[in-house]
């Protein structure tokens, strides 16, 4: 028979519309409305999954996202989600789930063999276990242990799905919409507030939609439900979100949401996203998140067939679904018998309600015995039999001795718990409230509110319709009167039955069972018993904080909202310390687990990250260039003719510059104009060298200090005018050289007047390097006189390149004759091709920055970051000539005259020649005085810089060395792993020391 | 995400818009020559690190571009002030008490 399960009317599923579902290949019916697990049930599977550490068979414990046992895979577009809960999973036509942490099957799992191990996998195991002899644990137990343990595979493709992402403002966010949510936002929604009401689940309603008995308004709860939902989606100023989660709440009343939009259609359209990210931004917050009921610790409470009592209840009213044939209920509160009683009505027989009240409330032992079902007061679940579904529950009396004695056994398919409730006060804690305990409740709560936010009804521990709703309106009406100042009469709904039960109890149960025998489980998808937690307090763990990671108690995906309460009163009483000295652990992001992709939105692929193209991008594409990531820049690394690799690539590059002339793309230096009367004077306070006596039409290298006396930065100044510079700095360096000196501007000099903006995408540039490069730039410059004489090197001028506005740079960064052309950066396409055309004419190249850095480093040129790490000063650079020697202060003057930076010993630039030309260093590779250092011996230094020279025919290396200066002639050695290479310590300046190449 | 309120645009914006600069009020000294080597360091590295009200110097990086600074409450991270850089910072015990912090 199909869903022998299956009541045989009730519950909010559509029973016109089945539904055929797939699990772990076996073929089953359902109905829209179902959940997974609820369809499951129906079919009469309770065993769902394999424990994490014992694989012991697993069923479904609840009927929420609080889920610990039943995650399952879930197929989708030829993939599987994991981990997913099958309490939350909607069923659609056609679904295909498989069960996780087994193998082969689920019925048969050869992994339960570490349930009789599980004297190996005491608390802290893996603290313990990592202990043993290293052989041991890495060859034997490690790869056995790492197989057998985990929950479900991660998918093999990338993620197939999208993601959206909205902002949104409102001024009354409400979490949660059982009775006290949807009053709330009534209450708020009547003053004209802007609300957003949002739920976890497929339905708004929260625990209305389990509830048979009470009425609300005269009417089923679940029809005032229905009633309201319609009211509230009727007006514009309510925004309606169900199965979105709340699941971050942040500074400043910022909550994060996660809304499921297609994962419970069989057939969503392609172009929704999987999830939406809801980002809001709430004037106030209604955290009517309920509560969740506790599982009682009793030996073997782990059996397929235990579920507690609501989800029992819920499975009952919402979905038409019996947990069994035959139910015992193991109490410690009032709830717990309207859930025997509900199942009673729908013909499941009530074995037996066993309370461990000594005196359970006379109304409902009356209402019990009136059914006759049989009532056990004073009497505790001792333990469970049955292997892949309970068979029987074992019952023991409470003396008054505090022992237990044996009461016989109860044959049963199902067993309903309920150890009590717990208030659901994670997003509280997230928003960095501190619980307080409240001892009559016996649970903690909200205390004072941090942010502007209320808990409301269960989440902060109030129970009884009436109450919860009288309680959520209140809420709503203050909320929105703190957000609008505007208030509203609301017409408050009246409810009837539904009222506040009492009892409860915390911990682990007492039993007459051979406790080293048995496991009584407080976490079960961390498989932590309460043994595990009494062990970690013997082995001296004090705090919650340390028991929780030396068990893991509490760490699992719903991070410990159904273990927590249980596993803090047995450390409790290990600690013979009252519970509010033991504390409790902090509730953190997310409320349930959230999809990375959720996270990364639309943030992956070409979105990833925003990517910088020169002018010259597209020619170089089209002419092979190669090219490399430079920060956001992509820029041309070098461009290889037809069967040329790099080396050859760029060893062509390097001798065509020397030879004749190249053509390279320096659009990505940073660049900056500086103007106003005190240009020059800001300058000289900024940059080490002196600025004031430089004249227009003139550049100078300038080197950038912070405070500390390090390089942080350099380029070249060009002054334009009296109160105008043209400034470049480093391609990395850009953001943060404009930052630092607006800094200086805005905060330490305002009496400056000068006006700095960054120009680094207002032109392009074209750096036209070698002998023939006033050849090929002549024939496109007109306003200027290009001569040596008139235009020395290190010189700035205002011009036309064919045609349009031009600012020229005569300057080298290659040590030979060299021009950069700056452009309006819209003609810079027109000015790369017209270049790239005329350097043909002169057999010349276009080069990358490979050349570039190989060309730079033959002559001594640094590069800020590459030879330089922070700690690097002018001085250790040998660049003592560019400070100012009579300036009475810039940035870094102070801080280089600390005792440290001149001290001996300091790490210094020098260059490095291997003793064989043809060996390289690695870049990075660390330099010792001796050959072959002993392990410990300290490092002199490191190679920064290493290239194959063209110019010299061999490799040539830069390097920090201590007290390099003075070490020229002298050998040092590299340690490599095939031995050490031995180098000789030169000058930095591997070519043209005299520069003369420069001036011609 | 703070909200942070620039005085110069005169509006609240997420901070997303803005870089935090560390504690404010830290003036590099007029004359640096004149300075101990100790208190040289001090001004470059050490900075409070208050439980508390603390003063700390923002920048609307994506917005106006201005420098200015906040008060803040590094527990509940309120912010109990902004003003514009120059101003005089406002007395924090003061702030704190109105504040109820
Ligand atoms: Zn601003």
């Amino acid at each position: 028979m199909s869903q022998p399960f299956r009541t045989e009317k009730g519950g909010r599923i559509d029973r016109g519309d089945q539904l055929t579902f797939m699990f772990d290949g076996e073929q089953m019916q359902g109905h829209k409305g179902d959940t997974l697990a609820s369809a499951l049930l129906a079919n009469g599977v309770h065993l769902v999954g394999r424990s994490f550490k014992y694989h012991r068979p697993r069923g479904i414990v609840t009927a929420g996202s609080e889920e610990p046992n039943a995650l399952v895979g879930i197929y989708r577009k030829g993939d599987q989600t994991p981990n997913l809960r099958a309490t939350q999973v909607e069923l659609y036509q056609g679904l295909e789930a498989i069960s996780q942490n087994r193998f082969p099957s689920l019925s048969f799992d050869v992994g339960a063999v570490n349930d009789l191990l599980s004297p190996l996998f005491p608390a802290g195991f893996y603290y313990k276990t990592f202990m043993w002899p290293k052989s041991f644990w890495d060859r034997v137990y490690e790869p056995i242990i790492r197989a057998a343990a985990g929950l479900g595979r991660p998918p093999k493709n990338p993620d197939h799905d999208s993601y959206g992402n909205i902002y949104e403002h409102c001024d009354v966010l409400i979490a949660g919409s059982g009775p006290a949510g949807l009053a709330a936002a009534l209450a708020a929604a009547e003053t004209g507030a802007k609300v957003i009401l949002c739920d976890e689940q497929a339905q708004f309603g929260g625990s209305l939609l389990s509830e048979a008995n009470a009425t609300i308004d005269g009417k089923a709860a679940g029809d005032w439900v229905s009633g309201t939902i319609a009211k509230l989606s009727a007006m514009d100023n309510v925004t309606l979100l169900n199965r979105t989660t709340a699941f971050g709440y942040f500074a400043h009343n910022y909550i994060a949401l996660a809304e499921r939009v297609t994962e419970h259609m069989s057939d969503p359209d392609p172009k929704l996203p999987r999830e939406r990210l809801w980002q809001v931004r709430a004037k106030e917050v209604v955290i009517a998140s309920g509560a969740i009921e506790r599982p009682m610790v009793f030996p073997e409470n782990d059996r397929p067939g235990i579920l507690l009592a609501d989800a029992g209840r819920t499975y009952l009213n919402r979905y038409g679904v019996k947990v069994g044939h035959k139910v015992v209920v193991a109490t410690a509160c009032d709830s717990a018998w309207q859930a025997a009683f509900d199942l009673n009505d729908h013909g499941v027989e009530v074995a037996a309600i066993c309370d461990m009240r000594e005196t359970p409330p006379e109304s409902l032992v009356s209402i019990a015995k009136a059914r006759g079902i049989r009532v056990e007061a004073g009497c505790v679940v001792t333990g469970t039999l049955g292997r892949k579904r309970i068979k029987a529950a074992l019952i023991g009396r409470l003396m008054t001795s505090g022992q237990v004695a044996s009461g016989g056994q109860i044959d049963c398919d199902a067993l309903l718990m309920s150890g009590g409730w717990t208030p659901t006060v994670s997003l509280y804690s997230q928003s960095r409230g501190k619980v307080v305990w409240d001892q009559d409740k016996g649970a903690y709560v909200p205390g004072v509110s941090v942010q502007k936010e209320r808990s409301v009804g269960g989440a902060k521990g109030l129970y009884g319709l009436q109450a919860t709703l009288e309680d959520g309106y209140a809420a709503g009406e203050q909320a929105a009167k703190a957000a609008t100042g505007k208030s509203a009469a609301v017409t408050r709904a009246v409810a009837s039955g539904g009222e506040a039960g009492s009892g409860g109890t915390l911990g682990a149960i007492p039993h007459d069972r051979n406790p080293a025998r048995v496991k009584a489980f407080v976490d079960y998808q961390n498989d932590v018993t309460a043994k595990d937690v009494k062990l970690a307090v013997r082995e001296g763990m004090q705090s919650i904080e340390h028991i929780k990671r030396y068990t893991t108690t509490g760490m699992a995906t719903d991070q410990g909202r159904l273990s927590n309460m249980n596993a803090l009163q047995i450390a409790s009483g290990a600690l013979e310390r009252p519970v509010t000295q033991v504390g409790l652990t902090t509730f953190r992001l997310p409320y349930t687990p959230t999809s990375f992709g959720l996270f990364a939105g639309v943030s992956r692929g070409d979105f990833f990250d925003p990517v910088r193209k020169t002018p010259s991008h597209e020619w170089a594409v089209e002419n092979g260039g190669v090219f490399e990531d430079v920060g956001q820049w992509k820029r041309t690394w070098y461009f290889p003719k037809s069967g040329e690799d790099m080396h050859a690539a760029v060893a062509r590059e390097c001798k065509m510059v020397r030879e004749t002339v190249g053509l390279f793309d320096a659009s990505t230096l940073g660049k900056i104009e500086v103007v106003g009367p005190d240009a020059a004077e800001f300058l000289e306070r900024m940059y080490t060298n002196p600025w004031k006596k430089l004249a227009p039409g003139r550049c100078r290298y300038g080197l950038l200090l912070n405070d500390a006396g390090f390089i942080v930065d350099d380029g070249v100044m060009g002054r334009l005018a009296e109160d105008r510079f043209h400034i470049t700095t480093t391609t990395g360096g850009a953001p943060n050289v404009f930052a630092t000196m607006e800094d200086y501007l805005q905060t330490e000099w305002p009496d400056l007047d000068v006006w700095i903006t960054s120009t680094t995408e207002q032109y392009a540039v074209a750096a036209v390097q070698g002998p023939k490069a006033r050849e090929v730039i002549a024939p496109f410059i007109e306003g200027i006189d290009l001569s040596a004489e008139k235009l020395p090197h290190m010189s700035v001028r205002e011009c036309t390149f064919a045609g349009v506005p031009c600012r020229l740079f005569r300057i080298s960064f290659t040590g030979e004759l060299g021009f950069e052309i700056n452009v309006p950066k819209r003609h810079g396409k027109m000015m790369w091709e017209t270049l790239a055309k005329e350097i043909e004419k002169h057999n010349g190249v276009p080069y990358g920055t490979e050349t570039m850095h190989v060309l730079r480093a033959e002559k001594g040129f640094i590069i800020v970051g590459q030879d330089t790490d922070g700690t690097v000063t002018p001085h250790d650079a040998g660049m003592s000539w560019a400070i100012g020697k009579k300036k009475h202060d810039f940035v870094g003057k102070r801080g280089l005259e600390r005792p440290d930076l001149v001290a001996e010993g300091r790490k210094q630039l020098v260059g490095l020649l291997t003793k064989d030309p043809k060996v390289k260093l690695e870049e990075g590779a660390q330099i010792t005085s001796r050959g072959a250092p002993k392990t410990g011996t300290p490092a002199e230094g490191h190679v920064t810089s290493s290239y194959y020279s063209p110019a010299l025919d061999r490799n040539i290396a830069l390097a920090i060395v201590k007290n390099g200066q003075a070490l020229e002639g002298k050998t040092l050695y590299v340690p490599m792993p095939d031995g050490s290479i031995e180098v000789e310590v030169t000058s930095p300046v591997f070519y043209d020391k005299e520069g003369a190449r420069l001036n011609v | 995400m703070l909200l942070v309120y620039c005085p110069y645009c005169q509006v609240e914006r997420p901070e997303t818009e803005f870089s935090c600069r560390g504690q404010a009020h830290i003036a590099r000294p007029a004359d640096p020559d004149t300075v101990s080597d100790e208190d040289w360091v001090e001004y470059l590295y050490l900075r409070d690190n208050t439980k508390g009200v603390y003063a700390e110097r923002w920048r609307h990086i994506h917005g106006c571009g201005r420098f200015f600074n906040a008060v803040r409450h590094t527990v509940s991270d309120d912010f109990l002030a902004f003003y514009k850089a120059g101003e005089p910072m406002p007395d924090l015990d003061t702030l704190a008490k109105e504040a109820g912090k």
